[in-house]
């Protein structure tokens, strides 16, 4: 008697749970062991000196040995070209030298990349002494470039143990850009000329300029500029907006490769507005302190690169398309850093998959360059990356498929919980609410400093998104089960928890379901925002694309990712109406 | 047979029964005896407490004071949940479970007893309800008319043989034929199993055609229980003579006056 009462009081409920909790896992299948890093995804990925025995004239085999066994440089980088390529010329000079390398580049702004660093999760990423002074410290533009270097040195050291290196060479100031013929037709030469004619002039800035002090504002206040209108415009589209006439002004930096062309004007900062943005090696306290022997090889750089020369070797990678890793690769070559007949970028050219190609912040290798280097057609191309999509799409579908898991086992019980407490559950869900509308980015950089970068704090990120259509659509879906039948099943004798189990769950099935699913679509479309603190996935072609004014590599990414949301939304859109228990309408 | 003592004790007895929702008196102090194998109807407007005196025989409602008694029993003695097992129980519009065949759901109580032949019982339920089991068992309640649903809340209800069987309006969403016919299978089949029935209905004509007893409430107050024939006679108070007369019960014979 008891047993069968009992076996029969179980049917039901568990069916429900194992389903929503076997569909959360769906796109876990097929991930014997995800990829952590490199050493999984790809040939020789995790790039070390024994992989290609490049070593400088002065290292044995034995020093090379000794420190390959220490744990890899973190090599970073802000998602823009000139970080890229100073990122990759940091890490090809340390792997001529014996050490091994992981590179994280493309992390998604300043506070991501220095959060990153000062809690050593990144060992090295290339900075501006400006950009250090303004965002991260905070403090009044003011001083000569040794005066703000100094400064920045000092104050780093002092707060965070953080040690800007000798400085690269050359500055990368902002540079506020005309059209040759404006400035002709105009008589613009500086700043205080654009000024006087700003009146009948169209800027377009990236949303970083537009808001920093060291930026618009700032120029408005120290030149008077007022200028009719000023857009918003992404890095990747700035130029051709300016070259087809869309707007007249536009932020540029001072060694863009797309300065060089004859049609784009400078305006001189003839009231020095502008602080010197220096740039040079940053580094964490822990890789300063305890690789000294790395550090010395960074410092070999100090000096080296030139205006000019920063110029043409971002010209070759923005405009002329070249890898990324061939360009670093060439530089090192021509400063006398690496023998030019080691040349690593050989093992790059024509393939995108050897072993110092260079590797998004996942540890995995990007097909660097922009489209025109390419030859064929957008379907060839995606056809010829698919290995790395399948790759990417795989990291995609493991942050999406741990992160709605986790939320399901959390937002589930905790929405059942909340409907029998019922008081303050509404002021509950809504508090969970708002972390909906937090900026991805912002949550992604509140991480960083609890989680670092990479997989975990992405995760972790996707998840806490994924909470409120869970949990409110498992409160209201339990609330709103038919009251009759479950007011019925109370009077006819059922504890609690067989109500639970055998109506009201069943009958809020569909409606958790959606939840699940309405968090599954959210989470794919979100997830590629994790390429931005390092955690891979469909949104490290997204961001390097944009970064490179590549639209191929941006389609590479945003393609999958839509599709992908495309067969979550419809692959839960079946188990929502599987879960539906028959004898409902429709059912 | 069993001895005459059982017999005098009543199936179910209220005494000084009160119940509060914040300020409102649902029940003002009630106090009824069911006798076993009678049927009491509690016939009031709406807001006059016979749904929740009703529910106070299963522990749906717990009173605020006054005494329920079972068989006797003070009902708070008794495990709630094996109670509301045990007393049959119609709920307003039936109140069937929208997933489940109709099958499964007249044999809800019966398994919720352990009663390894639940579905059988079931079975004979709808038969007994006219509801053949060949046709209906695998039904879902969707496909069934309003009549159809009624009846198999009176078979869930009446599948494991209860002792006694509490309906709340259990006629009171159907229309007039419906109605008739619905109301009409459970006289017959009370009369046949000889079931003690408590039914709500806020229908003076339902109350009078199948009822043994019929207490008025008002306010949470019983006005007059009594039978059908004394409660015509003899209204109690001012209050019941209105409701006979507003029914047409008594309309012929009050007109005169």
């Amino acid at each position: 008697m008891n047993a069968r009462r009992r076996r029969v009081g179980f049917r039901g409920g568990w069916g429900v749970w194992a389903t929503i909790i076997i569909l959360g896992a769906i796109p876990l299948a097929g991930f014997g062991t995800p990829p952590p890093s490199a050493a999984s995804a790809a040939p020789g990925p995790a790039v070390t000196s024994s992989a290609h025995p490049v070593l400088g004239p002065e290292s044995s085999p034995t020093a090379a040995r000794r420190i390959q066994s220490t744990r890899p440089v973190v090599v970073a980088s802000k998602p823009f070209g000139e970080s890229y390529l100073l990122a990759e010329i940091f890490a090809q000079l340390l792997e001529a030298r014996g050490h091994a390398v992981e590179r994280r580049l493309g992390l998604g702004s300043t506070e991501v990349a220095f959060g990153a660093l000062r809690t050593g999760a990144v060992d090295v990423y290339p900075e501006y002494t400006g950009t250090g002074l303004l965002a991260i410290l905070g403090q009044e533009p003011s001083g000569t470039r040794g005066e703000v270097f100094r400064r920045v040195s000092r104050e780093f050291r002092e707060r965070w143990g953080v040690r800007w290196l000798p400085p690269l060479g050359f500055e990368n100031t902002y540079a506020v850009s005309v059209r040759r013929e404006t400035a002709e037709e105009l008589g613009l030469a500086t700043l205080t000329d654009l000024a006087r004619e700003g009146e009948r002039l169209i800027g377009g800035f990236s949303p970083d300029f537009l808001g920093r002090d060291d930026g618009l504002p700032g120029l408005e206040d120290a030149y008077g500029l007022q200028l009719r209108e000023s857009r918003s415009l992404l890095q990747a589209v700035k130029y051709e907006a300016l070259r087809g006439g869309r707007v007249d002004v536009i932020d540029a930096y001072s060694t863009d490769g797309f300065l060089a062309r004859a049609e784009v004007v400078v305006l001189e900062d003839d009231r020095r507005f502008f602080p010197p943005y220096e740039a040079a090696p940053l580094v964490s306290r822990r890789f300063f302190e305890e690789r000294p022997e790395a550090v010395a090889v960074l410092t070999e750089l100090a000096n080296l690169l030139d205006e000019a020369r920063m110029r043409e070797l971002n010209g070759r990678v923005e405009v002329e398309g070249e890898p990324i890793s061939s360009v670093a690769a060439s530089a090192l070559a021509a400063l006398g850093l690496v023998p030019s007949d080691h040349h690593p970028a050989d093992a790059t050219i024509g393939g995108m998959d050897g072993p110092v190609g260079v590797l998004d912040a996942a540890g995995r290798p990007v097909a660097v360059g922009p489209s025109g280097a390419r030859a064929g057609s957008l379907p060839a191309y995606l056809w010829d990356r698919r290995d790395q999509t399948l790759q990417e799409i795989r990291r995609h579908l493991l942050l999406v498929g741990i992160s709605l898991l986790a939320a399901i086992l959390v937002a589930v019980p905790a929405g059942l919980a909340l409907e029998r407490v019922r008081a303050g559950a509404e002021g509950v869900i809504r508090g969970v609410g708002v972390i909906q509308t937090l900026p991805s980015i912002a949550l992604l950089a509140f991480m960083i400093p609890l989680l670092g970068i990479g997989v975990v704090p992405a995760v972790v990120a996707l998840f806490l998104y994924s909470l409120f259509p869970i949990l409110r659509n498992t409160y209201s879906g339990v609330r709103d089960a038919d009251p009759r039948a479950v007011e019925a099943a109370e009077a006819l004798g059922m504890t609690p928890v067989q109500v639970l189990r055998e109506i009201r769950l069943p009958l809020a099935a569909p409606v958790i379901m959606a939840g699940v699913r309405t968090a599954a679509v959210i989470n794919v479309g979100t997830a590629t925002l994790a390429a931005f603190i390092g955690a891979g996935g469909l949104g490290d072609p997204i961001v390097s694309g944009l970064a490179l004014s590549d639209p191929w590599m941006i389609l590479a990414g945003a393609i999958p990712a839509a599709l992908l949301a495309v067969v979550v939304d419809v692959t839960l859109g079946m188990a929502e109406r599987g879960v539906a228990p028959r004898g409902l309408s429709g059912g | 047979m069993i001895p005459a003592l059982p017999e005098m004790i009543p199936a179910l007895e209220v005494r000084e029964l009160q119940k509060r929702y914040g300020r409102v008196h649902a029940l003002a102090g009630v106090s009824l005896e069911v006798s076993s194998g009678e049927c009491v109807a509690l016939v009031g407007e709406s807001g006059s407490g016979k749904t929740t005196l009703l529910r106070a025989f299963n522990r749906v409602v717990e009173p605020d004071g006054g005494v329920v008694l079972v068989k006797g029993r003070p009902a708070r003695d008794l495990d709630p949940i094996r109670l509301r097992r045990e007393t049959g129980y119609v709920p307003q519009e039936g109140g069937l479970m929208p997933h489940w065949t109709v099958r499964k759901n007249a044999a809800l109580v019966a398994r919720l007893l352990g009663m390894a032949d639940a579905d059988e019982r079931a079975d004979s339920a709808l038969e007994l309800l006219g509801l053949s089991p060949n046709e209906y068992a695998r039904r879902w309640p969707r496909e069934l008319s309003g009549g159809q649903r009624q009846r198999v809340a009176i078979a869930r209800a009446l599948a494991t043989g209860p002792e006694v069987v509490l309906l709340d309006e259990p006629f009171g969403a159907l229309d007039a034929i419906t109605r008739a016919q619905v109301r009409g299978h459970f006289k017959a089949i009370r009369q046949e199993l000889g079931t003690t029935s408590v039914l709500v209905t806020h229908d003076l004509h339902e109350a009078i055609e199948l009822a043994d007893r019929v207490a008025v409430l008002r306010d949470g107050r019983i006005e007059q229980a009594a039978t059908p024939d004394v409660l015509v006679e003899k209204p109690a108070t001012s209050y019941v003579a209105r409701l006979l007369e507003q029914a047409g019960l008594v309309g012929a014979r009050e007109g005169g006056q």
